[in-house]
C-alpha cells in the first residue's frame, strides 16, 4: 500500500468520528433520529475498518509516523501534532472503534425516543474523537489532549440529563477529579521534559533504552518523580484511590455512556499510558511498588464494597474499579502485556455486561434497584444468557476469556512473591463472590417487582441483543488473544507487543503454574459455590437500606469516604475560601488600600487651608512659583 | 505611516463620533473599528516577522527634555495591536442590542481609548508611551463613571486614583532614566543602553513594577478590579479586561525586563510568588462569589497572576506562553463577560441564585457558553491551553512549589467555573428562566465569532508564536546579555 493511502486511512480514523460531531451538533434539529444514529454508528464502523487495515499493516510493516504540523514551540520546546500507530496503539484503536460501532449500534435502541437522541450521537463520536486521539498521539502533550478531551465527554455524558440537579453534580465531580489528577500529569510533564529534553513518547523511550545512541543512565529520584506524578495523573482517570470516587457516580449518565466510557475504553487510559511509557516506568522501583500496592488496595476495597451495592450499575461500575486495580497491580509487578491483556478482556465483558445491565433497566422501565428485579431469566432469555457469560468471563472461570488475562496476571505476581499471588486471588475471590450475588439477584428467584412493571417487561429490541451477542462471542473466546504456553498457545498478542513492551519471561515450572491454576480455580468454584447457595438455591434477598447494620451498612456506605472527602477538603476549602474572599480581601487588603486614601484625604483637608481664595495670595505663590523654575533652569 | 494611523484612526473617528448625529453612532463606530481591523491586517501582511522593529516613524518632538515622536511595530506590538484592533468590533458587536444613553459620548470614548491603548503598544519613546498609557486611562474613567451600576462614583475614584498612584512612581523612574544619559533623552535605543547602578535598580524596577501590578492587576493590589469590573457597563469591562490590563503585561516586556534586568534577576521570586499566590487566592475568592460578574472579574486576577508569573521568568517558555495567554485571555474575557450581558438584559442583574435551567430553552447559548468556559478552564484544543502550558513550565523550571500553588487554577478553574455554569445554564428552568429567549441576529454572531477565534487559535497557536518568535528572542537575548555582563563586571 502506498505511503499515502495509508497516512490518509490513519488519518481518517480520527477525522470521521469527529467529522461526524460536527455534522451531528450543526444539524442536530434538522436530521431525524434515525438518520443521526445509523450515520453516527456508521462513522465509528468505518474506523473500525480503517483500524483493521492498519493493525494489518501494523504485523507486518511496523509502526505508521503521521507528520501534521509543529503545534506549539517555544524556545527548546517543541511540541508536534502527529500521530504515530504501532503495535499498542493499534490494539487499542481496535477495542475503540470495535466496542465502539457496537456500542453506538446498541444507542440506537437504548435511547430511541429520548429528546436528546441527536445530542447524545454527537457527544459519543465526540467522544470517540478524544479516545482515538489519545492513544495515537506521538507525545504525551497531544495525548494529553486526548485525556482531558475524554474527561469533557465524560463530563458531557454524565451530565447529559441535565434536569436532574444530581447527575449535575456527578458531571462536575467527574470532571474537578480527574482535574486533580491532571495537574500532577502536568507537573509530571513539565518534569519529564526538564530531564529529558524532549515530549514524544519515541524521544523520552530513547532515554531510557540502553541499545539507543539518546540513552543515558537513570537518575532514579527524576524518574521516580516524574513516574509518581504521572502516575496520579492516571489514578485521576482510572478511578484508583484516592481518586476513585467520582467513577460510580459517573453512572449517572446512560448506560451505553457506562459502557464504552466508565468501564471499556476512556478509564483504561491510565493503563494505556504507563504501558506506553514503560521503559521510564521500569527504572521507578518504588514507583512500581506503589503502583502495585495502590492497584491492589484499590481492587481489594472496590470488591468489598461491591458486596453490598444493591444498584445494578453501581456493582458494575466498583467492579470495574476493582479490575482497574488488578490492571495496575499487574503494571506494578512489571507485567505490561499481562495488563493490556486484561485491559482488553475486561473490555469485552464488561462493556457486555453494562449493556445487558442496561438490556434489564430498558426492559424494567428505568429500574436499577435489584431487590426490585428477580427472575427476570424468563422474561428476558437474550439478556439473561449474555448476562450469564459475561459473569462467568468476569469470574475467571476457565476457559472464559476472565480465566486468561487474570492467570497472566497472577502468574506475574508469583513470580515476584507468591504473598503478591494470593492476595490478587483475594481480589478475583471477591468479584466472584458480588458477581454469582448480582447475577442470582437480578436473573434468578421469585419476580418481586411491581405488577405493573412485569406486565411491561420485555426483551430489548435486536438492535440492542445483536451488539450484545456479539461482546457475549468475544467474551468467550477472547482468551484466544494470548493463550499461555502451558495450553499449547504462543501469547500471541504478547509477541505482538514485543516491539513496544518488552517479553517479560517469567521462570515458573509447568508443575507449579499447574498447580496454582487448580488452587485458584477451586478457590474460585468454592466462592462461586457459597454465593449461589446463599442467592440461587436459598433466594436470599439483599436487605433493605434500613434494615442494614454493622459491617453490611459500612460497605453499603462505601466506606463513607464521600462524606469524609466532603468533610476534610470541600468544607475547609470552602470556609478557606470565605475568609479569603470576606476578610482578607474585603478587610485586610481593601481596608489598607481604602486607609490609605482616607489619610490622604485627611492630609488634603489640612493642606485645603492653603486655599484662602484671596487672589493676591495666589498672585503671589504663582510669582513664587515661576523664581523657582528660573532658577532651577538657571542652575541646570 | 500605517503605525500613526493606527492610533489616529481611532481617536478621529471617536472625535467625529462626538459630534455626529446621535443616531448613527454605533454604525460609525462599527466603521471606524472595522477599518482599524482593516489597517491591522493590512500591516500584518506586509509584516516581516523575522526582523524586528518595522513601520517606524521617529522625528524630534520636544527636544529640551529629549521626547521624540518615535512609534513602531515590533512582533510582540503587531500582536498586541491585532488584539486590540481584533476585539474592538467585536465588542462593538457585542452592543448591537444594548441601547446606552448618550451613545454618541460613550462610543467616541470607546474608540479614543482603543487609540490610546494602540499608541501605548507602539510607542517607542518612554515619555510618548507614558502619555499614551495615562491618556488611556481618562476615557476608561469616565465610561465607569458615566455608565456604571451600583455605587459607581466611589468606585471609579478608587479605581482611577489608585491606577493613577501607581502609575506616578513609573514617571518618576522615567524621568529618572531619561536623566541617565549625556543628552537627557526617553528614546528606547538609549533606555535599553542605560546602565542604571545595581544598587538604583531595584528602586527603578519596583516603581515601575507597582504601576504594572496595579493595573493588571497582581495580588494584593487587585482590589480596585472586582468592582470595578462589575460595575462597569459590558463593554467598557470588556475593553479593561480584554485590551487595557494588557498595557501592564505588555510593558514588563518591553521596558522592565530590558531595561532592569539585574532587578529582575534579584526580585522576579517576590513577583513570582505574589502572582501565584494569586492565582489559588482569587481562584479561591471566585468559587464562593454570588455575583456571575464578580466570579468572572475574580477568575481574572487569577489569569493574569499566571501570565505575570510565567513573563517574570524571562524564559522562553513564559514570554511565548504569555504572548498566546494575552490573546487568549483578551477574547475569553470578551466573551464570559458577553455571556454576562445576555444574562443581564434577561434578569436585570447577574446573581448567580436567580438563575438556572437556561440551557432548556437556549441551548445553542449554552453551547456557546461551554465553548468559552472550556477555554476559560484551558481545555486543550481551546486557545488558552498552549499558553497556559508553556506558562506553568517556565513556572515549573524557575521552581517547581511555585508552579504547584500556579497550578492550583486548573484543579479551581474547573471547580468556580462548572459550579457556575451547573447553576447559571442547568437543572430545570424556573422563574424568570423559563421565559428566557435564545440568542440570535448580532449576539449570536458574536459569540460564534469568539467560538470560531477559541478554537482557531487552539489548533493554530504558531500564528501567535511566529510573530512574536523573533522579538520575544530579542528580549531575552538583551536581558541575558546585560545579566551575564553583570556577572563579568
Amino acid at each position: 500500500m502506498s505511503q499515502n493511502a495509508l497516512n490518509l486511512i490513519t488519518l481518517l480514523i480520527p477525522a470521521l468520528p469527529l467529522l461526524g460531531f460536527v455534522i451531528h451538533i450543526l444539524f442536530r434539529d434538522k436530521i431525524s433520529e434515525k438518520i443521526a444514529g445509523y450515520h453516527a454508528t456508521a462513522w465509528i464502523v468505518i474506523s473500525f475498518v480503517c483500524s483493521l487495515i492498519l493493525f494489518n499493516h501494523v504485523r507486518s510493516e511496523g509502526a505508521i509516523h503521521v507528520q501534521l504540523f509543529e503545534w506549539f514551540s517555544a524556545g527548546d520546546l517543541s511540541i508536534p501534532f502527529a500521530f504515530q500507530v504501532d503495535q499498542l496503539s493499534v490494539i487499542m484503536l481496535l477495542v475503540i472503534t470495535g466496542i465502539g460501532s457496537l456500542i453506538h449500534m446498541y444507542s440506537i435502541g437504548y435511547m430511541h425516543g429520548d429528546d436528546g437522541f441527536n445530542r447524545f450521537f454527537s457527544y459519543l463520536n465526540l467522544f470517540i474523537f478524544f479516545m482515538l486521539t489519545l492513544v495515537m498521539a506521538n507525545n504525551y502533550v497531544l495525548m494529553f489532549v486526548g485525556w482531558e478531551g475524554v474527561g469533557l465527554c465524560s463530563y458531557l455524558l454524565i451530565g447529559f440529563w441535565f434536569k436532574n440537579p444530581e447527575y449535575n453534580k456527578a458531571a462536575n465531580k467527574a470532571f474537578i477529579m480527574n482535574r486533580i489528577g491532571d495537574l500532577a500529569m502536568l507537573l509530571g510533564l513539565f518534569l519529564l521534559y526538564q530531564y529529558a529534553g524532549t515530549l514524544t513518547f519515541d524521544g523520552v523511550s530513547a532515554r531510557f533504552d540502553p541499545s539507543s545512541p539518546d540513552y543515558f543512565a537513570p537518575d532514579t529520584h527524576m524518574v521516580t518523580a516524574i513516574t509518581m506524578l504521572l502516575f496520579i495523573g492516571a489514578c485521576g482517570k482510572s478511578a484508583q484511590i484516592p481518586l476513585y470516587t467520582w467513577l460510580p457516580d459517573a453512572m449517572a449518565g446512560p448506560t451505553p455512556v457506562s459502557a464504552l466510557i466508565h468501564a471499556a475504553t476512556m478509564v483504561t487510559a491510565g493503563i494505556y499510558m504507563i504501558v506506553r511509557s514503560n521503559l521510564m516506568f521500569s527504572e521507578a522501583e518504588l514507583t512500581m511498588q506503589v503502583i502495585t500496592v495502590v492497584g491492589i488496595v484499590t481492587s481489594i476495597f472496590a470488591g468489598a464494597i461491591a458486596l453490598k451495592q444493591n444498584d445494578i450499575k453501581k456493582v458494575l461500575a466498583y467492579s470495574t474499579v476493582s479490575q482497574l486495580g488488578l490492571m495496575f497491580f499487574a503494571i506494578g509487578v512489571g507485567a505490561y502485556e499481562a495488563a493490556m491483556f486484561h485491559l482488553v478482556t475486561h473490555a469485552f465483558f464488561k462493556a457486555l455486561l453494562f449493556l445487558s445491565a442496561g438490556s434489564v433497566i430498558h426492559g424494567m422501565g428505568g429500574e436499577q434497584d435489584i431487590r426490585k428485579m428477580g427472575g427476570l431469566r424468563s422474561y428476558m432469555k437474550v439478556t439473561h444468557w449474555v448476562f450469564g457469560f459475561g459473569v462467568l468471563a468476569i469470574m475467571a472461570v476457565p476457559p472464559f476469556s476472565g480465566f486468561f488475562s487474570k492467570d497472566t496476571i497472577l502468574a506475574a505476581a508469583y513470580v515476584k512473591s507468591p504473598v503478591l499471588w494470593v492476595i490478587g486471588l483475594v481480589s478475583g475471590l471477591f468479584t466472584a463472590y458480588y458477581m454469582m450475588r448480582l447475577y442470582a439477584v437480578v436473573f434468578q428467584g421469585q419476580p418481586r417487582m411491581s405488577e405493573h412493571t412485569k406486565a411491561h417487561i420485555h426483551e430489548s429490541p435486536s438492535v440492542m441483543t445483536i451488539p450484545l451477542m456479539v461482546l457475549c462471542a468475544l467474551s468467550i473466546v477472547g482468551g484466544l488473544m494470548n493463550i499461555p504456553e502451558l495450553f499449547g498457545g504462543n501469547k500471541s498478542m504478547m509477541h505482538f507487543l514485543e516491539g513496544v513492551v518488552p517479553i517479560h519471561e517469567h521462570h515458573v515450572a509447568v508443575s507449579t503454574e499447574w498447580m496454582l491454576m487448580a488452587i485458584a480455580s477451586v478457590a474460585i468454584f468454592l466462592v462461586i459455590f457459597i454465593a449461589h447457595r446463599k442467592y440461587r438455591i436459598n433466594w436470599v434477598v439483599p436487605e433493605s437500606d434500613a434494615e442494614m447494620s454493622g459491617a453490611g451498612k459500612v460497605l453499603n456506605h462505601k466506606f463513607y469516604v464521600d462524606e469524609l472527602y466532603e468533610m476534610a477538603i470541600v468544607k475547609p476549602m470552602h470556609m478557606l475560601s470565605n475568609f479569603f474572599y470576606k476578610i482578607i480581601d474585603l478587610k485586610v487588603i481593601d481596608g489598607v488600600v481604602n486607609g490609605t486614601a482616607q489619610f490622604t484625604t485627611w492630609c488634603a483637608g489640612q493642606l485645603r487651608l492653603i486655599q484662602t481664595g484671596t487672589v493676591s495670595f495666589y498672585l503671589f505663590m504663582m510669582a513664587l512659583g515661576m523664581g523657582a523654575i528660573v532658577l532651577f533652569i538657571y542652575l541646570m | 505611516m500605517l503605525t500613526l494611523l493606527l492610533i489616529l484612526l481611532p481617536i478621529i473617528s471617536g472625535l467625529i463620533v462626538f459630534v455626529a448625529p446621535r443616531s448613527a453612532s454605533k454604525q460609525i463606530a462599527m466603521i471606524s473599528a472595522l477599518l482599524s481591523l482593516a489597517l491591522g491586517i493590512g500591516v500584518y501582511a506586509q509584516f516581516d516577522a523575522s526582523i524586528g522593529t518595522q513601520f517606524a516613524i521617529d522625528v524630534p518632538w520636544i527636544d529640551m527634555l529629549g521626547m521624540r515622536f518615535h512609534i513602531g511595530i515590533d512582533g510582540i506590538s503587531m500582536l498586541m495591536i491585532m488584539l486590540s484592533n481584533i476585539l474592538m468590533p467585536l465588542i462593538i458587536l457585542s452592543t448591537s442590542k444594548d441601547n446606552y444613553e448618550n451613545s454618541a459620548l460613550l462610543y467616541g470614548l470607546m474608540l479614543i481609548m482603543q487609540g490610546a491603548m494602540n499608541g501605548v503598544f507602539v510607542a517607542l519613546d518612554m515619555f510618548l508611551y507614558y502619555i499614551f498609557w495615562e491618556l488611556a486611562l481618562v476615557p476608561a474613567y469616565f465610561l465607569v463613571l458615566w455608565w456604571g451600576h451600583g455605587n459607581a462614583r466611589k468606585i471609579t475614584f478608587k479605581f482611577f486614583i489608585y491606577t493613577l498612584f501607581g502609575s506616578l512612581f513609573m514617571l518618576v523612574a522615567i524621568i529618572w532614566l531619561s536623566l541617565q544619559s549625556n543628552d537627557p533623552s526617553t528614546d528606547i535605543s538609549s533606555i535599553y543602553n542605560v546602565v542604571i547602578p545595581e544598587n538604583v535598580q531595584g528602586y527603578i524596577f519596583f516603581a515601575f513594577m507597582l504601576a504594572y501590578a496595579i493595573k493588571i492587576p497582581v495580588f494584593p493590589f487587585h482590589t480596585w478590579q472586582p468592582d470595578t469590573y462589575t460595575s462597569a457597563p459590558s463593554p467598557a469591562t470588556m475593553l479593561l479586561s480584554g485590551v487595557m490590563l494588557k498595557m501592564g503585561i505588555y510593558s514588563i516586556i518591553r521596558w522592565v525586563i530590558p531595561v532592569m534586568p539585574a532587578a529582575v534577576e534579584e526580585y522576579q521570586t517576590t513577583i513570582i510568588v505574589l502572582a501565584s499566590i494569586g492565582v489559588l487566592y482569587a481562584s479561591a475568592i471566585a468559587w464562593v462569589q454570588k455575583d456571575l460578574k464578580t466570579l468572572f472579574a475574580y477568575s481574572s486576577i487569577a489569569h493574569v497572576g499566571l501570565i505575570t508569573a510565567g513573563i517574570l521568568t524571562a524564559s522562553a517558555s513564559g514570554l511565548q506562553g504569555g504572548m498566546i495567554q494575552m490573546v487568549a485571555h483578551g477574547i475569553n474575557a470578551v466573551g464570559l463577560f458577553f455571556v454576562c450581558q445576555i444574562l443581564f438584559r434577561a434578569y436585570g442583574n447577574h446573581t448567580i441564585s436567580n438563575m438556572g435551567g437556561i440551557r432548556n430553552n437556549a441551548p445553542l447559548f449554552a453551547g456557546l457558553f461551554l465553548v468559552v468556559m472550556l477555554a476559560s478552564v484551558a481545555l486543550p484544543l481551546t486557545n488558552a491551553f498552549p499558553g497556559e502550558f508553556l506558562l506553568l513550565n517556565s513556572v515549573y523550571q524557575f521552581n517547581p512549589w511555585l508552579c504547584l500553588l500556579a497550578g492550583s487554577g486548573v484543579i479551581l478553574g474547573a471547580v468556580y467555573m462548572f459550579n457556575a455554569y451547573k447553576n447559571v445554564m442547568l437543572g430545570e428552568a424556573e422563574g424568570r428562566s423559563k421565559s428566557f429567549v435564545e440568542i440570535s441576529g448580532a449576539d449570536k454572531l458574536t459569540l460564534v465569532i469568539i467560538a470560531g477565534l477559541i478554537f482557531a487559535l487552539g489548533l493554530f497557536p504558531q500564528t501567535i508564536t511566529g510573530l512574536t518568535e523573533h522579538s520575544v528572542h530579542d528580549i531575552i537575548m538583551q536581558y541575558q546579555s546585560k545579566i551575564s555582563g553583570t556577572i563579568l563586571r
